[in-house]
């Protein structure tokens, strides 16, 4: 048996991702949050849980738990690198070129996604990029709430 | 006749491809299993020679694929030994529908607000949500059969919730999941003693071990042909012929009828009742072959078989440190459906790994989520095995835990222990 696994599987699970997964960053909760926010893929099992902090229109900071597969959790931990002390424009932004980079395999990789960037080689497994998604879509879901007037929201992906 | 598997695998055509430059490991034989070239070949000679329409022309080929169509039908009936294998086999797309057609032409007739339908808590969603939508039709309710600790039907429970209420019992005989094998026989006479009638999910039984219809008594049965060597495409219904002969039919269309007028219509003798239109007749004359495979090996061969690799499974999955399996730990109570997982790792970073070695199992939760929920998980891996695995393959799996456990470390145990 060979002891590395195949090129393919290189692709996927980046040292970078498996880093993140270990050690997620800005793990835990954030009790004065205007926001909690949660995504749920009931196919998959994974779940996250975001706590966020806004600054007027800056996300000020945020905290996530969360239980499910290597690339959801990675996923969370670098977008939670990448967003904090941006403003709602700049994340919204983010996170077209983030899902852009996943639905088109051929697209030049942008330069400022930060270490999400690792995540590249998921677009080449077309069911994992739900997983990838899923903190993003969550992410998104608790900036409406805020502009809603802030508190709870929950999302299951279809 | 000993039972070989080395010879066997030489009749699977697909056992010799690679995937991702390794021999595959096909592991996932609850989901659906591979095709000996008997059914392949079957399937090729079928439209190069006789492809018709059956029961219609009057021409050579129509009569020929008329014939071999209703062959099939007898032969799948003398299969799980019916009592009238011309009337009482009802061929459909797969289980599912098998179940459907039961839930809408009998539930419909049979069941008024206050009956009750009794499932288990370990049924696949074929066999749960059927009956969720005539509930709702209906007004009839819900009732499930609890489980034990060890993955079994809670026999007090049983007792329990079987009766004079009841109208069906719908229960699997072989779990896709926990692998237990439940007493069907024990169940239908509950059942009949309630005067409520049984219908049986067969589709992981059928395919693994001897089935009777008249030993179970069992009023239906329901599997599927591609999960027994055979195309995908076809299942069966088998139905007690006094049941089958009184319940309305469940589509309407070509072929199910006698005589049509713009207003009114009777319907055709059985089994044509329930085949409107034209069915899949390729397929069902190729599901023939995939039995008169399984009749040579023979039932009893093929179970000891699976009974052999699923226990040699089972206890090398115990002995890597961090597998949990579910259901029983004895071969001799259940199928070969073994599902577990792997520490904290979510079985689809672990399927994806396997895959890479060319391991196929199946992760997720395996069309039974109201399982998993009483299991604690949300997903689980499953190998399941058939006529052709051998114990090398487990190793394989095995040796591939360990090709996870270096990409991920020991990432899942540690993060167990820190929550
Ligand atoms: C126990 C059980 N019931 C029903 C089914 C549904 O079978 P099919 O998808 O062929 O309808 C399956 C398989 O997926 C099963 O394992």
């Amino acid at each position: 048996m060979p002891a590395r696994p195949e090129p393919l599987l290189d692709e996927l699970y980046r040292e970078l991702i498996l880093d993140h997964y270990k050690n997620p960053r800005h793990r835990g909760s954030l009790p004065a949050a205007d926001v909690t926010a949660e995504g749920y893929n009931p196919v998959c099992g994974d779940e996250v849980t975001m706590q966020l902090d806004f600054d007027g229109d800056r996300l000020a900071d945020l905290a996530i738990v969360g239980r499910g597969c290597s690339i959801s959790q990675a996923s969370g931990s670098m977008m939670s690198e990448l967003v904090a002390g941006k403003s709602i424009g700049e994340i919204r932004r983010l996170s077209d070129e983030f899902k852009q980079m996943l639905t088109d395999d051929g697209a030049p990789v942008p330069k400022d996604l930060g270490d999400l960037e690792a995540l590249q080689g998921v677009a080449k497994f077309a069911v994992r990029v739900k997983c990838a998604t899923l903190a993003w879509h969550t992410l998104e879901d608790g900036i409406q709430q805020l502009e809603r007037g802030g508190g709870s929201v929950a999302r299951e992906e279809a | 006749m000993t039972y070989d598997v080395d010879v066997i695998r030489r009749d699977f055509p697909i056992l010799e491809r690679n995937v991702h430059g390794k021999p595959l490991v096909y592991l996932d034989n609850a989901a659906t299993t591979q095709k000996p070239r008997s059914v392949i070949d079957r399937l090729v000679h079928y439209y190069e020679h006789e492809n018709a329409n059956i029961h219609r022309g009057l021409h050579t080929l129509a009569e020929e694929a008329t014939a071999a169509y209703e062959a099939s039908r007898l032969k799948v009936g003398e299969f799980i030994n019916a009592e009238h294998p011309g009337q009482e086999i009802i061929f459909t797309r797969n289980t599912t529908e098998s179940i459907n057609l039961v839930a809408n032409a009998w539930g419909r007739k049979n069941l008024k607000p206050g009956d009750e339908i009794v499932f288990s808590a370990m049924e696949h969603h074929s066999n749960l949500i059927p009956w969720q939508l005539i509930a709702l039709a209906t007004g009839a309710r819900l009732r499930f059969i609890e489980l034990d600790e060890s993955g079994h039907l809670r026999r007090d429970d049983a007792l329990a919730k079987i009766g004079e209420r009841t109208k069906i019992v719908a229960i699997t005989q072989m779990s896709n999941v926990l692998g237990t094998i439940n007493p069907v026989k024990e169940l239908a006479q509950l059942a009949h003693r309630a005067g409520a009638v049984v219908l049986v999910d067969g589709a992981q039984s059928v395919p693994h071990m001897p089935v009777d219809v008249r030993d179970i008594d069992c009023d239906f049965l329901a599997f599927s042909a591609h999960k027994m060597l055979g195309p995908t495409g076809v299942g069966v219904l088998y139905g007690k012929r006094d049941l089958l002969e009184v319940m309305d039919p469940f589509l309407g269309g070509g072929e199910m009828i006698k005589r049509v007028t713009f207003e009114s219509s009777t319907y055709a003798d059985l089994p044509h009742k329930f085949e409107a239109g034209t069915p899949n007749i390729a397929d069902v004359i190729a599901f023939a072959p995939a039995i008169d495979y399984l009749q040579a090996l023979g039932m009893d061969a093929v179970r000891e078989h699976e009974r052999d690799l699923t226990q040699y499974a089972i206890d090398a999955l115990e002995r890597v440190e961090g597998v949990t399996v579910y259901g029983p730990k004895d071969a001799t109570e259940r199928g070969g459906a073994v599902t577990f997982n792997y520490g904290d790792l979510h079985p689809h970073d672990l399927s994806q790994v396997l895959d890479a070695e060319g391991v196929a199992i199946r992760a997720g939760h395996h069309c039974a989520q109201p399982l998993m929920r009483e299991l604690g998980v949300v997903a689980t891996a499953r190998a399941s095995f058939y006529v052709y695995n051998r114990t090398d393959e487990v190793d394989a799996l095995i040796d591939a835990l360990g090709a996870a456990d270096r990409i991920f470390g020991n990432a899942s145990t540690a993060r167990a222990a820190a929550r």
